[in-house]
């Protein structure tokens, strides 16, 4: 009796052992996919933020680029690159047939010419002198270069030939090639050409986006938020709005995008692909939840202050304008920088306005056409070149980092600013 | 010129402020008493200057161009012109007198694009016109109106009043809007295609519905057999479930083991990090789902003799699951917190176990709120959409294999509607039937979720 007593203590003992297992294992694996994740990230987007050279030695041939003696600023922009570029592409190997001198073209991005041009309009003495010019490899070799190219296919299968990859070597032992920070990952807007696809356009358009989207959501989300809390008489049609905003912030983000598509542009006739579509859009996707957050701050002021407020003779109105909001702000504007941050991240109702057009040039406004960060991951994730695929883990970084510093500027706000009642 | 209009009537707003402020104070120097603060006399006056202008600008906006468009055109009236010809022309005559036509210019446009650039002068001058006149007058009015027993904080507090109602009308608005945009398309949908066909049909061939000409008589034996929805349900509830078998475990034990056994201090740090995984854009994991987890999958099924594809529902649930972890967990962490401590020290008290308390009293008696939180999980997993349309496959295909591709509602409406849409289009209009289902599906989950939630809150509150 006493000893199956003490068994059926010690299952239930084990029991409880087990249970705390599953919970705590449950944990660990939640943890680890996060590590799993943000490690698969870093580790391929890394090297996006370093770009190869070729350092080409070019001869600026005053007769090849068709120029005159002592030619003007003017004469310089016109003046013919491709030649010289050519040329000296085709110098490193001197022994090269037709077909090997285009290889050898193909070695650097079409942006070759435009490069050696900006380096003589820099150095306009360099006429008819050799100088080494930084010319950006082409993809497969930035990728041969940082190891993410596997070299042991047969050749058939790879883009990169026999013989660019025995010029590229060459190169290499002389010293020739450099990998040097990526700025033109920030500074260049979307391109098909993997080393020469930036940043810039989608993330204006991400900024022009935010933008509209703080000035027409945060305004009416306060205000419909002071009134809710502070004003709205207990009714049927309070209560309606209230269930209205509840359910608003669970409707699938895709549902607000079929609204921006056959409401925006479909009736108002809104540009198509821009950020003000974008972010009147994601104002709507954004309102429930900025409004939540200034109910609660402004429920969690205490009624004493309101309550002095009024016994000093201020009208409702003053109360609440004077006292009550600006006491919830902290609250407010931290809720509203998460409700940003959401939307900040939000790709597919931006699809389906258009914000998924190719877009090279970077945006000056909110009414030219744009991508935003998350939909240049989708464009760019979608894409076949190898290359692409650092780009995109590097994009997400970029935006992760925003949406780091967002939260913790939230955090910031609400643990510096905030009053706590007691 | 709007700009410029606008700046203005924002500074005559201020200045009409500071002259209403102004005028209490001589008001107060002449030792009258003031019925209010000053500054509501200037408010008075600045909501007199602005609100009327700003209404007659409003209405000016949306009048102007359909007026312009009816002077221009009545030129070609009598011509026997079809309407689609005549917003032709009238395209041609915009673009001519921006200076960006590129066609043939022939002199009848050339005269109407005359004709719209004098008229929009004309309109532009006359705006500004009447809008500075009614400034003006307003302002001039309210001016006179106060006075030292005029009242100015009631009707300034009014004012305020209908703008924060209005304001919190924006919920309702979107509403409606969400509706009106989904409705009209579908019903124009269903013209087309019987309800029962896109209900219980098996076929999904969108692709087959090629965009005509629109001369041509819609011929609906052509789309007989292509609008069969069941796959795409289908697939949306059959990724959602597997979503669901990694997130419910996962979700429900790191939030009872949060709530129950975790010192403050793991709290402090697990709970945070747990949700960061709720932040992350849907679009990251669609990437790590289609980059990293599909293929993997696929090697392993390979080395275990099975035929995986890249693109299965294996990899894009799975994903999602993990993105809904978090919900669930916070969720169920608050609903379980929240059960009162007299119900454990019961359990404690008759010699129980902590998980065997877990398992008896907390847990039946958070049961409510768990379900709450896991059916706002399905209905997040139903309409989440970047992880399906990157990891999933596009084509519709009725499988009960976790380990083929299927396609998802939310993902079908991303593939129609991705480039240039036609509107009038079945093919356009599908998305549109699709996206009324998601939500109708996905309200009737939300309201049921938050009325269980809300109801057990109030049992213990």
């Amino acid at each position: 009796m006493n000893k199956s007593k003490e068994q059926l203590l010690n299952k239930r003992y084990k029991a409880e052992q087990r249970f705390r297992l599953y919970g705590l294992s449950a944990i660990f694996m939640a943890l680890l996919f996060l590590t799993i994740f943000i490690f698969k990230i870093f580790s391929t987007g890394y090297s996006a933020f370093q770009k190869t050279w070729l350092i080409v030695p070019v001869t600026f041939d005053a007769e090849l680029m068709m120029l005159e003696q002592n030619p003007s600023n003017e004469d310089l922009q016109d003046a013919d690159y491709y030649d010289i570029a050519l040329k000296s592409m085709a110098d490193l190997d001197p022994n090269a047939n037709e077909d090997q001198e285009n290889e050898l073209k193909r070695m650097v991005s079409y942006f070759f010419e435009k490069e050696i041009k900006n380096e003589l309009l820099n150095n306009p003495g360099l006429i008819g002198k050799t100088k080494e010019v930084y010319l950006t490899a082409s993809d497969d070799l930035d990728q041969v270069f940082k190891g993410n190219y596997p070299r042991d296919l047969p050749e058939d299968q790879r883009r990169v030939s026999d013989y660019q990859l025995k010029i590229f070597d060459q190169l290499v032992a002389k010293g020739k090639v450099e990998s040097k920070f990526n700025i033109s990952f920030f500074t260049y807007a979307d391109s098909r050409e993997p080393e020469l696809a930036g940043i810039a356009s989608s993330f204006m358009g991400s900024i022009f986006s935010i933008l509209v989207c703080l000035m027409i959501a945060f305004p009416v989300a306060v205000l419909a938020a002071i009134y809710l809390e502070e004003f709205a008489p207990k009714n049927r049609f309070t209560d309606f709005i209230e269930v209205n905003i509840n359910n608003l912030a669970a409707v699938p983000s895709i549902v607000f995008g079929l609204l921006g598509l056959g409401v925006l542009l479909a009736i108002f006739h809104l540009p198509r692909s821009t950020p003000l579509v974008g972010g009147i859009t994601l104002s709507l996707m954004t309102l429930p939840t900025i409004i939540i957050a200034a109910r609660a701050s402004l429920k969690a002021v205490p009624p004493s202050i309101r309550e002095a407020a009024l016994a000093m003779g201020a009208s409702r109105m003053q109360t609440t304008m004077h006292h009550t909001v600006p006491l919830s702000m902290p609250g407010t504007l931290s809720g509203t920088i998460i409700g940003l941050a959401q939307a900040l991240g939000e790709t597919a109702p931006l699809i389906l306005i258009g914000m998924v057009a190719f877009v090279n040039t970077i945006p000056g406004s909110p009414m030219d056409p744009a991508a935003s960060l998350p939909v240049q991951i989708y464009i760019w994730a979608e894409s076949a070149e190898r290359g692409f695929v650092e780009k995109v883990s590097a994009c997400i970084m970029v935006l992760l980092g925003f949406l780091i510093i967002m939260n913790l500027f939230a955090q910031i706000i609400r643990h510096k600013f905030e009053k706590k009642w007691s | 010129m709007n700009l410029i209009l606008f700046t203005f009537i924002v500074l005559l707003g201020f200045t009409s402020y500071y002259f209403g402020r102004k005028k209490a104070y001589t008001i107060q120097s002449s030792n009258k008493r003031l019925t209010a603060l000053p500054q509501f006399y200037g408010y008075y006056l600045a909501i007199w200057c602005a609100i009327p202008a700003f209404i007659i600008f409003s209405l000016w906006a949306i009048f102007e161009p359909t007026i312009v468009k009816l002077l221009v055109l009545s030129d070609y009236s009598n011509q026997g012109y079809l309407d689609d010809e005549l917003n032709l022309i009238y395209e041609k005559t915009k673009s001519l007198s921006r200076g960006q036509f590129t066609g043939e210019i022939t002199p009848f446009i050339e005269s109407s694009a005359e004709k719209y650039l004098s008229l929009r002068s004309i309109a532009q001058s006359s705006k500004a016109v009447i809008v500075l006149s009614i400034i003006i007058a307003s302002v001039a009015y309210a001016y006179k109106r106060i006075s030292s027993n005029s009242r100015t904080r009631e009707p300034v507090e009014k004012f305020l009043n209908a703008v924060l109602f209005t304001a919190s009308l924006a919920a309702i608005l979107t509403t409606v809007g969400i509706v009106f945009s989904l409705i009209f398309q579908t019903i124009d949908f269903f013209k087309v295609i019987p309800l029962f066909d896109f209900v219980f049909g098996t076929h999904w061939y969108p692709a087959k519905a090629f965009v005509r000409d629109s001369s041509e008589a819609l011929d609906p034996s052509m789309y007989s057999d292509t609008f069969g929805a069941v796959p795409i349900f289908a697939g949306t509830f059959f990724i959602a479930f597997i979503a669901m078998c990694v997130a419910i475990p996962i979700g429900l034990m790191s939030g009872i083991y949060l709530a129950e056994y975790a010192s403050s201090k793991v709290r402090q740090y697990a709970k945070p990090l747990i949700e960061i995984l709720a932040g992350i854009p849907t679009v990251v994991y669609g990437f790590f789902a289609a980059l990293t987890v599909g293929p993997f999958l696929k090697e392993l099924g390979t080395s275990m003799g099975l035929e995986v594809s890249a693109e299965s529902a294996l990899a894009a649930g799975g994903v999602m699951g993990i993105m809904i972890i978090p919900f669930i967990s916070s969720l169920s962490d608050d609903v379980i917190t929240s059960v009162p401590q007299s119900l454990r020290d019961g359990s404690y008290a008759m010699g129980a176990t902590k998980s065997e308390t877990i398992k008896r009293v907390i847990f039946p008696a958070a049961l409510p709120g768990i379900v709450g939180s896991i059916l706002l999980g399905v209905s997040r997993a139903i309409g989440e959409t970047m992880i399906v349309v990157m990891a999933s496959g596009l084509a519709a295909n009725l499988t009960l294999n976790p380990l083929e591709s299927t396609s998802t509602i939310t993902a079908q409406i991303v593939v129609i509607l991705i480039g240039d849409q036609a509107f009038g289009d079945p093919k356009t209009q599908a998305a549109f039937a699709l996206g009324m289902s998601l939500f109708l599906v996905t309200l009737c989950l939300n309201i049921v979720a938050l009325r269980v939630v809300k109801k057990y809150r109030e049992k213990y509150e």
